[in-house]
């Protein structure tokens, strides 16, 4: 595989006496669909609070987009793209200010901001909607376009924050198309979910249980080490060890 | 079977959004009746609508007989609400929110304990802890608590496992069962297909209409065609050379599995592996599968905006 991405030495954050991250190593390699699993309360956002720049570290080293964690959190923010389901766009918005909004922020020129809007548009067929409101948008578009937007500034990495919570069967599997289309283009995919099936659609999958790597590997391996048909099965065998109901 | 909740002709508009069109169905008593679609499917306007805390256009809706507009005094009493939006009061600690949740319904938490205990034993290490503080899978613990402290007699959780894990999920719905073998009628919404199996009854919600109302195998039962599950190391390759088949009806990925339908009416599942094998792909299985949940539910969703586009 090409450079890493991603790579971290023991990250780990504490507040106060509660260790939330706890010394995680990974790496994470351009191209890669990395998976970031764990039960409510495991460790994930602060790690992605972390890995995003948003938040400083208590100890450990770590490299994102090529900068440093510690002195390079502008860099990274300017390196990286961010989607969750709960904050993408906004919906009072139309489509072409949505647009013009985040590449103003990601710092793109006046001129590369009309030039990437119109491909954009163009692109994503949303020419006759362009100036409609975003809420006036099927869910489906919507997700395209945050997926699109928070790109848009060639990030090397993408980092995917529940995208796909909440939507349907069909739309949720159009977005993965999405997202394997864009790591064959090279672009690193850095994804959580609390859908297991698409777990299974991943490179690599990390899962986290009380700040700590429980498991790191394909999925295919993951179910084989651990004897189960799925991923949920592996999930639940890892996430609560020792409960059995 | 006495019904619990009837709902006749039930449509609710806002502005320019039909957000309920013509909803019909009955719920029986003791049912633990699933309401599976995504956001804007309708689902919570449709709860609010039921709970007495939204007018309907038009229709009508009975709970245990008596109707949610006219009756809504009577009706608060006797039904318990956990809404989608995690609605306690994040100052209060665990067991200060239990308890004024039920002095509000005039009860306390002793007189009805047996029906919570299960639930709520799991939280009373943490009772004084502030509800702010908890865990996505405890605090939705302590809502279906507070939800059920008066022993409503028709439950409603309008997306109690929305962004909670697998396993909180999974312990969550064994309450569920657990609180159905107790007699309780519940009516439970979720964007996750693979609860759905878990229910007696499920309603099938798309844009504000309810595409199908069965039994989980009788839902399953709807879908049309032969399935099949095709297997390849190359999932994205294999996925696109299916896509690129005159043949093709749907592809879908399931995990680590394609599930696939043939617009012919019957194909054999050795010709398939045959001609995928001439594409070059050596690793291959083929094999014919019963449909879940998810693909029936796909299916009824093809056909819906197929027939809206022509």
């Amino acid at each position: 595989m090409s450079e890493l991405v991603i790579h971290t030495d023991k990250l780990t954050k504490r507040f106060g006496d509660f260790v939330a991250v706890d010394a995680l190593s990974l790496s994470v390699s351009g191209g890669e669909i990395f998976g970031f699993l764990g039960a409510n309360g495991a460790g994930k956002s602060t790690a992605i609070k972390m890995l995003t720049g948003l938040l400083a570290p208590t100890s450990g080293k770590a490299t994102v987009a090529g900068f440093d964690l510690y002195t390079g959190a502008e860099g990274i923010k300017r390196n990286i793209g961010y989607m969750s389901q709960r904050f993408s766009l906004y919906d009072d918005l139309t489509v072409r200010e949505n647009i013009r909004f985040f590449a103003g922020i990601y710092g793109l020129s006046n001129q590369a901001i009309k030039e990437k809007s119109r491909h954009l548009i163009e692109m994503l067929k949303l020419v006759s909607v362009a100036d409609a409101r975003l809420a006036s948008l099927p869910l489906g578009w919507k997700q395209k376009l945050a997926f699109s937007v928070a790109i848009l500034h060639e990030p090397k990495i993408v980092f995917l924050d529940e995208p796909t919570g909440g939507v349907d069967p069909v739309t949720r599997r159009r977005f993965w198309d999405m997202i394997y289309e864009a790591s064959g283009r090279g672009l690193t995919i850095f994804v959580t979910t609390h859908y297991m099936d698409e777990a299974e659609y991943c490179d690599r999958l990390c899962i986290m249980v009380d700040g700590r790597v429980a498991a790191l590997d394909r999925p295919e391996a993951m179910k084989q080490h651990y004897g189960a048909g799925s991923m949920n099965e592996v999930f639940i065998q890892l996430a609560r060890p020792g409960r059995t109901e | 079977m006495k019904e619990a909740v009837l709902v006749a002709g039930v449509g609710k508009r806002f502005g320019a959004v039909q957000a309920l069109q013509e909803i019909n169905f009955a719920v029986g008593e003791g049912e633990l009746f699933g309401f599976i679609g995504a956001d804007g499917a309708g689902k919570t306007t449709l709860f609010r609508i039921l709970v007495t805390l939204l007018l309907p256009d038009k229709g009508r809706a009975e709970l245990l007989g008596l109707d949610v507009v006219r009756f809504y005094r009577d009706l608060r009493h006797r039904i318990g609400y956990m809404p989608g939006k995690f609605s306690l009061y994040p100052d209060l600690s665990v067991e200060e929110n239990l308890r004024f949740f039920s002095s509000v319904f005039g009860t306390t938490i002793e007189k009805n304990y047996e029906l919570i205990r299960d639930i709520y034993s799991q939280l009373e290490p943490f009772k004084k802890r502030r509800a702010g503080k908890l865990s996505g899978g405890m605090k939705q613990k302590l809502a279906l608590s507070c939800a059920l402290v008066h022993r409503p007699e028709v439950l409603f959780l309008d997306e109690p496992t929305t962004g909670v894990d697998a396993v909180s999920r999974q312990e969550f719905w064994l309450m569920l069962r657990r609180l159905r073998e107790q007699g309780m009628t519940t009516l439970v919404s979720t964007p996750y297909m693979d609860e759905a199996v878990l229910c007696d009854r499920i309603a099938f919600m798309q844009e504000g209409k309810i595409l199908a109302i069965d039994t989980p195998s009788g839902i399953t039962a709807l879908f049309p065609k032969q399935l099949f599950a095709i297997r390849a190391t190359q999932t994205g390759k294999l996925l696109s050379a299916l896509r690129a088949s005159p043949h093709a009806a749907s592809v879908y990925a399931f995990g680590s599995v394609l599930h696939y339908t043939d617009n012919r009416p019957f194909v054999n599942p050795d010709e398939l592996l045959a001609t995928l094998q001439t594409e070059g792909f050596t690793d291959l299985s083929v094999t014919v599968i019963q449909p879940g949940i998810e693909d029936t539910f796909i299916s009824l969703m093809e056909e819906k905006q197929g027939s809206a586009h022509e």
